[in-house]
């Protein structure tokens, strides 16, 4: 046993063999099991890491921030690191979709899918205030829905970059998308704009129509609306004769809107976003469902109703369906 | 006898010194524990930390030390060679027999391949083993720490390594106490020289679990693997040259938590190894023994047991956390006792119920009678019949599979012509290695419902459509599905087919939203 001067003082706990410290409570001892010494060295080193630790990391707080430390390191100059190296890794995707005319990235599907996840990114920052997060728009407000293949100016990739671009009834670009419906609340009696009502209500086979109505829409409505309601995109009359309908389909509400028409705003982002986030988000939208094919031989965007598509960005209209 | 006298003279003395279980501090503690001190009186002869006494194990042979050599060739031949394995998969898959390919996430084990969403057969494996580890520590007590355990494993190579470099025991404590000069420092420094080459080849060895292990080798020398992967090796020859190389014991002693639960699940009825006190003590030499023959037992004190134990402990002392039941000690005194001529097993594999009716008088039972209880049975049972689960789970698992999540905003579209459609977001599992066709077909929605994707565009729309899936992969399509209007649907199903020779099917349910349903 441990030859040592104290030996005589060493007392043993008779049942488990073992010293006893001298510490007592109440009666009861504590009984010597000494740690291993490693233990112990393990233990100073992880103070003699601490104090190197606080040296070098941030780590005493002061008055208005923490001690910088000696590297100097901070979880924000990481992010901007990983945000300066994401933006360089971005760099020539984001140089090819600006460098790629709109018909050659509609068949790239890798770039354009590229395009439409930088365009969702970007969608979410700028656009879902109005549309939405899942741009299906507002009707209550006449935002238009961006997942349907109705729309109000179009809805090729063109169609719906030139919106981004310039806006509809922006102050911002002299080429923004412009017209207005004329309010008839002064022109029409009540019971004309009712007759009015149940015929647009008609043209997409809702209710039995009205003669007179039929009559007043030919030499009203008809030069912006089509004969048959299908609305001119070119001059963003919405489609009549189909089911959807900007501000609502109950007869108060397209004849509130034939009296006195909203007219939807969206602002050009040509001022805000560089022309490769515009192109993105037109990748986007046009992705939700609705886009539209280019149509290279066609004159007039009007009534040819292409299967899908979605009123892109926004505007606005009178009655409307379509 | 006389052999055994002189061979325990020597021994005896090493061990004389040591003070197993007992507190030893060195004088400077004392010193400086006393100048602390501020309350009069005399300072306590208490040492609150213990030097670290060395394990200088002796060699032995022996049924035991046999198997565990067979061990160490099966587990070490393992852990560094299947990675080597090729398993040829074609040309769509690694060719590597077994691989963890987190960056792929998959899982291969020669013909088996996991996929994240089956990692149920890993829970399941680990549950196996869970059980597993019931099984044979309430059937053989702590074999796992004896033999398998990798801490167990690494720290006998590097026992052997010492052996190599610097003799058996003896010679290793003196070369230990030896002041050091040119001899000591070069075998110390061959000695850990080995070491680390063998902690080297350890952590490179894991590394390559991890990814294509001749292609990974090649970037390695030449700089070129990912940062993590020289951490990995950088960290894992650290801990295998620090706990193999200097904590060995330490570790099943002081760290471990294994020891205490394998303690927890041992009862009365477990093998372990243990000390037949009743018929070893007391203790005496073989002189003295026959002169007084009726004063004494069969141990003869020649410290063969402690002497070979690779945790360095007493075995007479009873069941011990430093215990790793190696029976290595079984190993030593058999052989002392067939030398002595008494009959061997006074240190053996028995359960305490056994030896207290041994002590009462009973006639020995064999050890593998032990075994034959119905815990043991049940245990053996369940984990067997998980086995036999996860087998036919795997054997009969599908290798096409289709989930399917409808978008939420907005749940349904309302279109031009009054139709409705609602978007899904469809994941095609192919877990074939080759590329495959996959129809997919609506069912259960009204007649004329079509369905497309961003790929086939509306133009191709149609009651099902084909789509193509690599090997080996997920295809994330968005679907669009339109009834027709004035139709009414809710809940239907994506049915996909494999279109190749197995025609594997399956499905997923689903609902169909309407503008009236929320």
């Amino acid at each position: 046993m441990p030859e040592n001067a104290n030996n005589a003082n060493k007392r043993i706990d008779e049942p488990t063999g073992t010293e006893l410290v001298g510490h007592e409570w109440d009666g009861i001892e504590e009984l010597n099991t000494p740690l291993p010494r490693w233990w112990l060295w393990t233990f100073y080193a992880t103070i003699a890491w601490a104090l190197v630790y606080v040296i070098l990391y941030p780590a005493w707080p002061m008055v208005s921030q923490a001690t910088e430390g000696v590297f100097g390191w901070s979880s924000r100059g990481d992010l901007q690191t990983e945000l300066a190296d994401a933006q360089q890794a971005r760099t020539a995707i984001f140089e090819r979709i600006g460098a790629t005319d709109l018909d050659a990235l509609a068949n790239d599907p890798e770039l354009l899918n590229q395009a439409i996840v930088g365009g969702e990114a970007a969608f979410k920052q700028h656009c879902v205030q109005c549309h939405g997060a899942g741009a299906a728009g507002y009707e209550e407000y006449g935002y238009p829905n961006l997942n349907d293949d109705d729309w109000l100016w179009g809805g090729t990739l063109s169609d719906i970059e030139y919106t981004l671009t310039h806006g509809v009834r922006w102050e911002g670009s002299g080429e923004t998308r412009l017209t207005y419906m004329p309010a008839f609340g002064e022109i029409f009696q009540k019971s004309e704009i009712d007759a009015l009502v149940a015929h647009v209500l008609s043209l997409s086979g809702e209710g039995p129509g009205s003669a007179s109505g039929a009559a007043l829409f030919e030499t009203n409505c008809s030069a912006c609306h089509g004969v048959d309601g299908a609305g001119d995109r070119a001059q963003g009359a919405p489609a009549l004769n189909d089911a959807i309908w900007l501000y609502g389909k109950d007869k108060a509400s397209i004849a509130q809107q034939i009296r006195a028409p909203r007219h939807g705003v969206m602002p050009g982002w040509s001022d805000k976003l560089d022309p490769v986030t515009i192109r993105m988000l037109a990748a986007y939208v046009h992705s939700r469902g609705g886009g539209e094919a280019e149509a290279p031989e066609l004159p007039a965007e009007d009534e040819t109703e292409t299967a899908d598509e979605v009123a892109t960005t926004q505007t606005s209209g009178d009655d409307e369906r379509g | 006898m006389s052999e055994v006298d002189s061979l325990d003279t020597p021994e005896k003395g090493a061990d004389a010194k040591r003070d197993w279980g007992a507190a030893l501090g060195s004088v400077e503690t004392d010193a400086i524990a006393a100048s602390r001190r501020t309350s009069p009186g005399p300072p306590p002869p208490i040492k609150l930390y213990q030097e670290r006494k060395a394990v200088h194990n002796k060699r032995i042979d022996g049924p035991f030390r046999r198997f565990k050599w067979l061990v160490m060739l099966v587990t070490l031949t393992i852990y560094y060679a299947t990675p080597w394995i090729r398993w040829d998969r074609g040309p769509y898959a690694p060719d590597q027999a077994v691989l963890i390919d987190l960056a792929n996430r998959r899982f291969y084990m020669f013909d088996i391949e996991i996929w994240p969403h089956e990692f149920y057969f890993v829970a399941g494996l680990l549950i196996m083993a869970g059980i597993g580890l019931f099984l044979v520590t309430t059937a053989v007590g702590r074999a796992w720490c004896g033999y398998a355990c990798p801490q167990t494993v690494w720290t006998d190579v590097f026992q052997h390594v010492d052996r190599f470099f610097d003799g058996d025991r003896n010679a290793r404590i003196k070369l230990d106490k030896a002041p050091w000069g040119a001899s000591k420092t070069a075998r110390r420094l061959g000695k850990w020289g080995v070491y680390l080459l063998i902690s080297f080849w350890t952590g490179g060895a894991w590394i390559m679990y991890f990814a294509d292990a001749p292609t990974l080798t090649y970037e390695f020398w030449r700089g070129e693997a990912a940062m993590v992967a020289y951490a990995t090796v950088a960290i894992l020859t650290f801990t295998t040259f620090w706990l193999g190389g200097f904590m060995r014991e330490q570790v099943c002693i002081y760290m471990c938590p294994w020891p205490r639960i394998q303690g927890a699940m041992l009862d009365e009825k477990s093998l372990i190894v243990t000390y037949k006190d009743w018929r070893g003590e007391k203790r005496g030499s073989v002189k003295k023994a026959a002169k007084n023959p009726d004063a004494y037992g069969d141990c003869v004190d020649c410290l063969q047991c402690v002497a070979v134990c690779p945790t360095g402990i007493d075995i007479r002392e009873g069941q011990q956390i430093g215990c790793i039941t190696c029976g290595l000690c079984i190993d030593a005194c058999d052989k002392v006792m067939k030398d002595i001529g008494r009959p061997r097993g006074l240190i053996d594999y028995a359960t305490l119920d056994q030896c207290e009716a041994e002590a009462a008088g009973a006639p020995a039972t064999p050890a593998w009678k032990a075994l034959l209880r119905p815990r043991i049975f049940i245990y053996f049972g369940v984990w067997a019949a998980i086995g036999a689960g996860l087998l036919f789970a795997l054997g009969t698992r599908s290798h096409t599979d289709i989930t399917v999540s409808p978008d939420r905003n907005p749940p349904f579209m309302l279109m031009k012509d009054g139709s409705v459609r609602n978007s899904f977001t469809l994941r095609l599992r192919n877990m074939e290695a080759r590329p495959r066709d996959m129809r997919v077909t609506l069912v259960g929605l009204p007649e004329g419902s079509v369905m497309w994707t961003d790929q086939i565009g509306r133009e191709g729309a149609a009651e099902s459509q084909t789509i193509p899936v690599n090997a080996d992969e997920t295809r994330i399509v968005r679907a669009y599905v339109v009834i027709p209007n004035g139709t009414e649907a809710g809940e239907f199903a994506f049915e996909v087919t494999a279109l190749d020779s197995q025609g594997e099917k399956d499905s997923a349910d689903t609902k169909f939203t309407l503008p009236g349903d929320l």
